[in-house]
């Protein structure tokens, strides 16, 4: 067993079937949202804030931002911990592999707050 | 004549390690690249490589043939050389000792982690533990694992935490006594590699499967692995 404390819960098991739901979450969305536009041509403003305006579509949408930070957590984190480690960064490894994951993490709650103000502001 | 390029590194009279150039006869014929490291070594004879059975059950002459892990002994000319070219260099990932000599033990260490022994805590019967022909089968491709080390110096993960992750070869055999029916620790195993490096470092890109000079599949047994964690898990 290999303790962490930066990964999204402590179990791979938890962080793995997380990243696979948020993945098809992620590709269901985008598949709607290319289907959405492709079958509606001629869309408006209107049409596309009339989606937008429906709580079924703000739910789903809602739901698609937690999974983009669900899924971007643990990618960028298995990324931190592959590359920024002492073997490539000596003593500075820590440091380094944590500022990353700060800056990951930061961005991806900047990300969340600004999908939730354009999600409710459309 | 055969070109061929060995890795060169003696610690304690070389900077930095270097490719050797030697040209070997091999007589035309189809012979092992153990044969012909034995060749370069009557030119050389403070060359270093590991070999003993030279029939591929030892695991001991694993190294980097033309780019591709696999075992020197059991290896022909035919399989590898290509413009009449051949470059050996040690596994790659490992600490080198000496020319294709490596220090495996992070790799041991990984092994050791997976406690591959049979663990039962019900009392020992008179004469040994049944298994049924179908419990039995269940171990097929996982025991013939020879840890010749191709496979876990071939993968990625492994290279960059080899420290945490387990490792193709350590998780082979971690399934080898998960699936073993005599075995009674499952849950305990199980509970051991519930973390996010030891078995899901794994991304599944199959080099160890690739390079298995026994032909064995670590990614399916990786994978037995995750359904295990995944049937306890929800």
């Amino acid at each position: 067993m290999v303790t962490s404390v930066t990964n999204l819960s402590r179990s791979g098991l938890y962080d793995w079937m997380a990243q696979r739901v948020s993945a098809v979450l992620l590709a269901v969305y985008t598949l709607f949202l290319l289907g959405y536009v492709l079958l509606n041509p001629g869309m408006t403003y209107a049409d596309w804030s009339g989606l937008f305006d429906q709580s079924w579509m703000r739910i789903f949408s809602l739901l698609t931002l937690v999974a983009l930070s669900v899924h971007s957590w643990v990618g960028m984190w298995t990324i931190s911990t592959d590359y920024l480690t002492p073997m490539a960064l000596g003593k500075f490894a820590t440091v380094a592999r944590f500022l990353f994951q700060v800056v990951c993490g930061l961005a991806m709650f900047v990300l969340f707050v600004w999908g939730v103000q354009i999600l409710w502001g459309i | 004549m055969l070109q061929v390029s060995v890795y060169r590194y003696n610690p304690e009279t070389d900077k930095a390690p270097y490719m050797q150039e030697f040209d070997i006869d091999t007589g035309g014929k189809d012979i092992m690249v153990l044969d012909v490291l034995a060749l370069v070594k009557e030119q050389d004879v403070g060359m270093a490589y590991r070999r003993s059975c030279r029939e591929g059950v030892c695991g001991s002459d694993g190294m980097n043939i033309n780019g591709k892990n696999g075992l020197a002994c059991i290896t022909p000319l035919s399989d590898v050389v290509k413009n009449n070219k051949l470059v050996l260099r040690p596994l790659p990932g490992l600490p080198v000792i000496r020319d294709l000599v490596v220090d495996m033990s992070i790799f041991y260490k990984q092994y050791e982690k997976v406690q591959p022994y049979l663990q039962n805590d019900t009392p020992a019967p008179a004469i040994e533990r049944l298994q049924s022909p179908e419990e039995r089968e269940k171990l097929d491709g996982l025991y013939e694992c020879i840890l010749c080390a191709c496979c876990s110096t071939a993968c990625p993960s492994f290279w960059w935490n080899p420290d945490k992750f387990i490792g193709p070869a350590g998780l082979l055999q971690a399934y080898r006594f998960l699936a073993d029916s005599r075995d009674t620790k499952t849950e305990d195993r199980l509970a051991s590699l519930d973390d996010p490096f030891s078995v899901f470092r794994c991304r599944g890109i199959m080099n160890c499967v690739n390079v298995c000079p026994k032909g064995l599949n670590p990614t399916r047994a990786i994978g037995h692995i995750r359904n295990m964690l995944l049937q306890s898990g929800t």
